[in-house]
């Protein structure tokens, strides 16, 4: 007995040896060809539906669509909650760098998480892909040359919806603002539009964030007597404004809502009897044309409930995965872990192509520039099925959509 | 136009008004706060999500069963207050003995819990629930333009915090509830089944939670995080009226729904903050809280 046990135990140490080493040498080769992606956006909070799980089943989609499995290249995906906090953000970043081997640090909506997550990669010379955050000081005063500023920022918000209010007869605006970097940012960039375009801006108030009531600061915009009041805010708390402004009658007196930024999800939770008449700037919509619709149909069914529609952050996540992988199947794995720069320049060197963005191209100062689409929300009436929501105003070019380069102050385009 | 100091009298009286109603969700909140710590030395964090689910229930009742806004008002707090009662019974029961920590652990931990179901199941945007035709519109005072929904809020707010101050403080059953607080093992004895009245009280404590949820339904977005958004400032709202004090409760709510909004004419930025500092000024003069007994 005792014999046998001693065999037993040397024949297992033996196998657990051999086993031990084997997969240890599979997944050396492995990483030798894996890349790794961390989505880093809003699980929890208000923003999640305008990208969270949303964002993640984007990502996934690009990964097969884009067919870089067959090349033998793998691709993780790593998936964090920040909870819209720049501390948690922080913290995230680093470890996935550091610790766990990440190459591309991808969506971070809220522009206060994503100015840190900006930094921080730099620092380590890895790759910022942003989806959903707004402020367009990611390729401005804060630009990087690891840094592609993807699907919308302030300055085309602001010259798209803005322009058009102004347009309108709008020409006396009053702020809701979010108080924090991207609420201040698309103030910023709407006053702009609004003043150069012969408006005035008779007052603002900085709202706590995220918020719930928002009935306090709709009464001073209505004492203000401005004719149009623009919301620099996003996600639920777009909702509320939206939701008692309709209750505090501001609409029904002639006062015009400027949502600057709004998604399709918001639409869906205002639903259409609040919402219609509203007009939005956004670079993708599920039932733009062809494209977009078999992209829809593919992501569909891994979106949260089966049954949200991408919005635009989400959209963009899935254009940014897809060309990334462009540029790692043209550059080898080990290359385009190299150097975040290296991968970066490379992708702006190529035109951007896919279903849910359609073309478009990368500056130098790392702006994806695309056409930009001004919507209003149809009636309940000229809606003829669940999430048909928009009919297409207006399209600006992509030339125009966007600031232009020289106007952003991007200090490493001048060294 | 009369200014008083700077802000114009119509903005600053429409301001008042707006931290009244305010004041009303908060004062109907930690009202029920204060029933429950009373009575059963529980400081449930579950409260923010029984309110969401006062809101969500309103919402299923309507677009699954087709029932509306008054059918709901009455339902809902049931529904809820009927799924506090299990929670009470199968969970909370056990840590009576305990120290206060371990309820609020416990409480705080389901709370996450029913916020991430919700979550999951409906995302975080919200549902669309209409204001009930008989209360649309909005009456012109003047120095503003008020909702009549919001003027229902404030009278169902009133007259149900009255109601329950009633029933506590001048009934039968509210005396057999307060001599249980004092002294559980003496009313026990005189053959009161102490234990089924804690379970009850806390269920009533929860469908006042979700009256308030659905109450809000027609004013906020329905949406996951619309509790946890609300049980911060309510819980200091019961700190500074004194924990258990049902009277301090409301009138606080009131009064720092007012404070609120004045904050919001004279520093917007502050008036998410404005609460905790009066919390910690009212902790450092009277560490019982306003209304409560050391």
């Amino acid at each position: 007995m005792t014999q046998i046990d001693r065999r037993t135990l040397i024949g297992g140490a033996a196998a657990t040896a051999a086993f031990g080493a084997l997969p240890s040498w599979q997944a050396r080769a492995q990483a030798a060809n894996t890349v790794r992606i961390g989505v880093l956006n809003d699980q929890s909070g208000l923003y999640r539906d305008v990208n969270g799980p949303g964002s993640v089943a984007c990502v996934r989609q690009a990964i097969q669509d884009s067919g870089i499995t067959a090349r033998g290249i793998n691709v993780e995906v790593l998936v964090g909650d920040h909870q819209n906090r720049p501390d948690v953000g922080a913290t995230l970043t680093r470890q996935w760098i550091d610790r766990d081997n990440v190459d591309v640090i991808l969506d971070v909506p809220t522009s206060s998480v994503a100015l840190a997550v900006n930094t921080i990669v730099r620092e380590r010379n890895k790759i910022f892909l942003n989806s959903s955050a707004a402020t367009s000081d990611l390729t401005g005063a804060q630009c990087s040359p690891n840094t592609i500023h993807w699907t919308y920022d302030t300055y085309m918000l602001a010259k798209s919806t803005g322009g058009a209010m102004v347009r309108a007869g709008g020409d006396t605006w009053f702020f809701l603002t979010a108080d924090y970097a991207f609420g201040h940012a698309l103030e910023r960039d709407t006053s702009n539009f609004v003043r150069a375009a012969g408006g005035r801006v008779v007052g603002g108030v900085r709202t706590p964030f995220p918020g719930t009531d928002f009935s306090g600061f709709l009464v001073q915009a209505q004492a203000s007597r401005a004719k149009v009041v623009g919301l620099a805010n996003a996600g639920g708390d777009t909702i509320n404004s939206i939701k008692q402004a309709a209750e505090f009658g501001l609409t029904r007196r002639g006062t015009k809502l400027a949502a600057l930024l709004m998604f399709i999800s918001d639409v869906h939770s205002l639903g259409l009897e609040t919402a219609q008449g509203l007009v939005c700037t956004e670079t993708f919509y599920w039932d733009l044309n062809d494209r977009t619709r078999a992209f829809t149909r593919r992501v569909l069914p891994n979106m949260p409930g089966g049954s949200l529609r991408p919005g635009m952050g989400q959209a963009g996540c899935y254009s940014a995965v897809f060309h990334y992988l462009k540029a790692v199947a043209e550059m080898g794995v080990p290359a385009a872990r190299a150097s975040g720069v290296e991968t970066v320049n490379r992708m702006k060197a190529m035109p951007t192509d896919d279903d849910a963005m359609g073309q478009g191209s990368i500056r130098a100062d790392g702006r994806r520039i695309q056409p930009s689409y001004l919507f209003e929300v149809k009636s309940p009436r000229e809606s003829r099925g669940p999430w048909d929501y928009y009919k297409l105003l207006q399209t600006t070019p992509a030339e125009e959509a966007f600031r232009p380069m020289a106007e952003g102050g991007c200090a490493f385009l001048r060294t | 136009m009369d200014e008083i100091f700077g802000i114009p009298a119509p903005l600053l009286f429409g301001q008042l008004l707006l931290g009244l109603i305010n004041g009303a969700f908060y004062a109907l909140l930690s009202l029920g706060l204060a029933v429950i710590f009373g009575m059963l030395n529980v400081i449930n964090f579950t409260h923010g999500a029984q309110f969401m689910m006062g809101a969500f229930v309103a919402w299923m009742l309507l677009n699954y069963l087709g029932i509306g806004y008054w059918g709901a008002l009455l339902i809902a707090p049931l529904i809820v207050g009927l799924t506090g009662v299990i929670l009470e019974r199968t969970m909370i029961a056990r840590l009576y003995k305990l120290d206060h920590l371990y309820g609020l652990l416990l409480t705080f931990g389901v709370g996450l819990i029913i916020e991430g179901l919700f979550r999951n199941e409906f995302g975080s945007s919200g549902m669309p629930y209409r204001i009930p035709a008989e209360l649309t519109g909005a009456w012109d005072l003047g120095f503003m333009f008020m909702p009549i929904y919001r003027g229902w809020v404030v009278v169902v707010a009133l007259v149900m915090c009255l109601a329950t101050w009633l029933v506590i403080e001048k009934t039968k059953i509210g005396s057999y509830l307060r001599a249980a607080t004092e002294n559980p093992a003496l009313v026990q004895a005189f053959g009161i089944n102490v234990p089924r009245m804690m379970t009850l009280t806390y269920g009533a404590g929860v469908a006042l939670a979700a009256f308030a949820g659905v109450l809000a339904a027609p004013i906020y977005s329905v949406n996951p995080q619309m509790g946890a958004n609300l049980i911060i400032i309510v819980f200091a709202v019961v700190v500074i009226g004194g924990m258990g004090s049902i009277l301090g409760s409301v009138i606080t709510g009131f009064s720092l729904g007012v404070i609120e909004g004045l904050t919001k004419v004279f520093y917007p930025e502050a008036s998410s903050t404005v609460i905790f500092v009066v919390m910690a000024i009212v902790l450092l003069a009277r560490p019982a809280g306003l209304f409560g007994r050391s």
